[in-house]
């Protein structure tokens, strides 16, 4: 059966829901928005109204100084939108306060993933299966070469490059929201109780984690250290600071980054990365084609990465399925 | 075979020289023979399995993953062997242990083309990725993973704590996985006999002149002609002897110019600059072809009759390392260069000539000479300290090179761009640049131009070929390459710049030659343009 939800549009700036006049996760300004979560290319501030989940409004808050015309809305809560639509958010598992958007309308039901992963995260509940009759999906990871290692892989990986080089440290590039915490909080929970250092533009996020209950453990910032202090120790800072004049200070560090693109060799050496660590926020290959089964929709839509593998996977296993050509969505470092 | 891939993997990720330097030295340390002989056959280019190609690899995947997603897999990855090895089906149920180097080197000699898409594939189910990865870069070839000869052999020699040019002299003699060799570095046996092997032995190399000025009654001048530096080797092996020719890079030529392999009958080793012959260039002892005409003859592995009729190739010498079975590189260049005067009867004039020694009172007129020569088979000149013994390298205040025209430099391309128009299916517009230290300290390239034109219709497919078997990087028409293949560039002046990264502008630059036989990085440094800038 093809699903005929015509009151729901991809338009180049976003998913519009014409009946409620509301757009979910747009590139510019609207009046009214649902944001998924609150990454840049996801979450831009100047909308009228802005629905989303208390964590991701204080993130917005925190990055765009946003704070009129916040909705909050808790995850499995359901809010009326107007024009006989209603929205429940529900866990996505990609970073703090992300949600998947599950829209009703007329007896049909749509999902909108924004980013998504299936692996456990101890900085956000995980993702939950939703049936649904349009599934419209990320493909930031859509090729069948990224296959994410198992986690804890990576963090012994790190740790033992910590430990062959007692004087030196490792510094680990991280997207400073989501990545950088749930990179802690792993460390963490492997056994790592020393203070881990961070970049000065770390640190108010990770403040703001810990506000919602993650536990980071003991964090230290770079700049009230000295070179001596840091031997032996992991340092969190942005990619962008990875090859910046900002990591002279540092003990002959060795340059690690944590994203799902080092599964790809050249990824890692254009960026000067000795220690490739692959652990993604968003859902490899495997876990994007897992869950559309899972999901097992009429139709699906899919927003933005490689999303021609996709679309040809979705071909394969007889699965009706189309891309939207949506603007301003990037692949973020991840 | 799974040390092996950690060290490939390794130095994917090592920028650095000393810590590659380290990695290889650790490696071929620890691991027993003849693994480690084979290893370093791999990292040197010095392995060949002819049933396995890249075009066997991409089949194999065809079978086993559907084709779209295969060729974009391929096209963002940008590398087959990485493709595949990530794409490669794990192999359900009990799995056999991983094969060793040496297993996987057999096994891959003993394939055909027939059995190789039965064989490779039970290898691979036998590796993880990373394996995966490194076989296929072992199996097909050029593993370009940022280690040249040079360095594997720097290596090597740090290994075992042995010279250098003794591990490059008696390298070339030796087929892998090079047994004599790491008996006589790791545990003391008598070095390889070479014996009736005609072996390569490292040139001698000049430093740029840069402003200097040297006095002559120490320097003595000569031409720096415009050719291609050649070794020839000959040894008395019973059967009327055997004579190699070999290029900069050590490699062996001699299948690209037979009639200079056949013109050495005698037991020696001479150093000189390998010309074609042309009657329209000056010069003393019949003139020489510009380097164009030479390039015909380059990166040949046969030669038709008509070309050596229409190209002959004759070597003009500098120099003489061994004279029947005695070694004179300790004598100074005076006595050398008598030594090379004598042996001039004794070679057939249509092959050999002597390069001229180039007379002058001083400095300043030897100045004027060069920058009179017209002559387009000379480069300008060489000096050469008239008590030097010939060592291998560059050893400073020995040799100089002093080229004549300044407005050329020696850049690497970088990036390769598809034309338009009939030159839309090519990739014809080229970025190169110069390196912005020491290459061998981990310098970087910063690009310094870009230039379209320079070369033939015929080079241009040649560089179009380079270009895709290359490549590391795409993006969209532009594809980056490995960063090996040299330009001379000639352009007409140079500029200050703040828009560009380099920090100058060339005016009007051009390919003026393409130098496949010059190693990146002895390409220039971006201070050899930033001298020239007049401005």
């Amino acid at each position: 059966m093809a699903a005929d939800v015509s009151w729901i549009r991809a338009e180049p700036h976003g998913i519009h829901i014409a009946p409620a006049d509301c757009w979910i996760d747009p590139s510019r300004p609207v009046a009214r928005a649902l944001v998924t979560h609150g990454h840049a290319d996801h979450a831009r501030g100047g909308h009228g109204e802005t629905i989303a989940t208390p964590a991701t409004l204080a993130i917005m808050e925190l990055r765009y100084q946003t704070r009129e015309g916040a909705v909050p809305i808790e995850y499995g809560e359901t809010i009326r939108l107007g024009g006989g639509v209603e929205a429940t958010c529900i866990p996505a598992g990609h970073v703090l306060g992300s949600a998947q958007i599950l829209l009703e309308h007329a007896g049909e039901r749509v999902v909108i993933t924004g980013d998504y992963k299936r692996r456990p995260d101890p900085t956000c509940p995980p993702f939950e299966v939703t049936p649904c009759d349009v599934f419209i999906t990320e493909a930031t990871f859509g090729l069948p070469v990224f296959c994410h290692p198992p986690v804890g892989q990576e963090i012994a990986k790190l740790l033992k490059a910590l430990r062959d080089h007692p004087g030196r440290c490792v510094l680990v590039g991280a997207y400073a929201l989501g990545k950088a915490q749930r990179l802690i909080a792993e460390l963490r929970a492997a056994g790592h109780g020393e203070p881990i250092y961070l970049h000065g533009a770390m640190e108010r996020m990770c403040r703001l984690y810990e506000d919602f209950g993650v536990n980071l453990g003991e964090l230290r910032l770079v700049s009230d250290h000295s070179k001596d202090d840091l031997r032996g120790a992991i340092v969190v800072c942005p990619p962008s600071a990875l090859n910046d004049r900002w990591s002279r200070r540092l003990p002959e560090p060795i340059t690690a980054m944590a994203s799902g693109w080092m599964r790809v060799r050249q990824r890692a050496r254009q960026q000067n990365v000795e220690l490739p660590l692959i652990v993604s926020d968003h859902a490899d290959w495997g876990e994007l084609t897992r869950t559309i089964e899972e999901v097992n929709p009429a139709e699906t839509w899919i927003t933005h990465g490689r999303e021609e593998a996709l679309l040809r996977w979705c071909q394969l296993h007889q699965r009706r399925a189309r891309a939207l050509a949506l603007v301003g969505y990037e692949d973020e470092d991840d | 075979m799974e040390l092996f891939a950690a060290l490939v993997d390794a130095l994917v990720y090592t920028r650095s020289r000393n810590e590659k330097l380290r990695l290889i030295a650790e490696y071929l340390k620890h691991t027993p023979d003849p693994d480690r002989g084979w290893a370093l056959a791999a990292l040197t280019d010095g392995l060949s399995f002819p049933a396995v190609k890249a075009s066997t690899i991409r089949n194999l995947m065809m079978e086993r993953v559907d084709p779209v997603l295969w060729v974009l897999s391929r096209d963002f990855v940008g590398d087959t062997a990485e493709t595949a090895s990530l794409l490669w089906p794990e192999p359900e149920g009990g799995v056999m242990a991983p094969p060793g180097v040496t297993e996987a080197v057999e096994t891959l000699a003993r394939m055909t083309r027939m059995s190789v898409m039965a064989e490779l594939p039970k290898l691979l189910d036998r590796l993880d990725a990373t394996g995966r990865y490194a076989l296929i870069k072992l199996a097909t070839g050029g593993m370009r993973i940022g280690v040249s000869a040079r360095l594997a052999k720097t290596a090597f020699a740090q290994a075992f704590e042995v010279p250098v040019e003794d591990v490059e002299e008696y390298w070339h003699g030796l087929q892998p996985p090079y047994g004599p060799l790491f008996a006589w570095a790791a545990e003391g046996a008598p070095p390889p006999d070479a014996g009736d092997v005609p072996l390569f032995r490292p040139f001698m190399l000049a430093h740029p002149l840069e402003d200097a000025t040297l006095d002559l009654k120490d320097y003595v001048a000569e031409w720096k002609w415009d050719g291609i530096r050649v070794q020839l080797v000959h040894v008395d092996n019973g059967a009327g002897g055997e004579t190699r020719v070999y290029s900069r890079t050590g490699d062996d030529i001699s299948g690209a110019f037979p009639e200079m392999a056949e013109a050495l009958t005698f037991p020696a080793v001479l150093d000189g600059e390998l010309l074609v012959r042309g009657s329209h260039q000056g010069g003393e002892a019949g003139g020489a072809a510009s380097f164009n005409a030479l390039q015909q003859r380059l990166g040949r592995k046969t030669v038709s009759a008509k070309m050596l009729a229409e190209y002959p190739a004759f070597v003009r010498l500098y120099d003489v390392l061994i004279v029947e079975g005695e070694d004179v590189r300790d004598l100074p260049w005076e006595q050398r260069r008598a030594r090379l005067e004598a042996l001039m009867p004794r070679l057939p004039p249509e092959r050999f000539d002597l390069s001229p020694v180039v007379e002058a009172e001083h400095f300043e007129q030897l100045a004027e000479i060069r920058s009179n020569a017209r002559d387009e088979a000379i480069e300008g000149l060489m000096l050469k300290r008239r008590d030097s013994r010939y060592v291998a390298g560059r050893k400073t205040g020995l040799w100089y090179k002093w080229k004549r025209d300044p407005l050329l430099v020696d850049c690497v391309l970088m990036y390769a761009q598809r034309g338009s128009g009939k030159r839309s299916s090519f990739y014809s517009d080229y970025t190169f640049g110069c390196w912005d230290g020491d290459p061998d300290a981990g310098a970087e390239l910063l690009p310094v131009g870009k230039a379209y034109f320079g070369f033939t219709d015929e080079e241009l497919k040649q560089l179009d070929r380079y270009v895709r078997n290359h490549t590391v990087n795409r993006f969209g028409p532009v594809r980056e390459t490995d960063r090996s293949l040299v330009f001379e560039v000639a352009f007409d002046s140079v500029h200050a710049s703040k828009r560009h990264k380099s920090g100058l502008a060339m005016r009007f630059p051009r390919i003026s030659r393409i130098r496949w036989d010059k190693p990146a990085e002895e390409a220039d440094r971006i201070e050899a343009l930033q001298a020239l800038i007049r401005d």
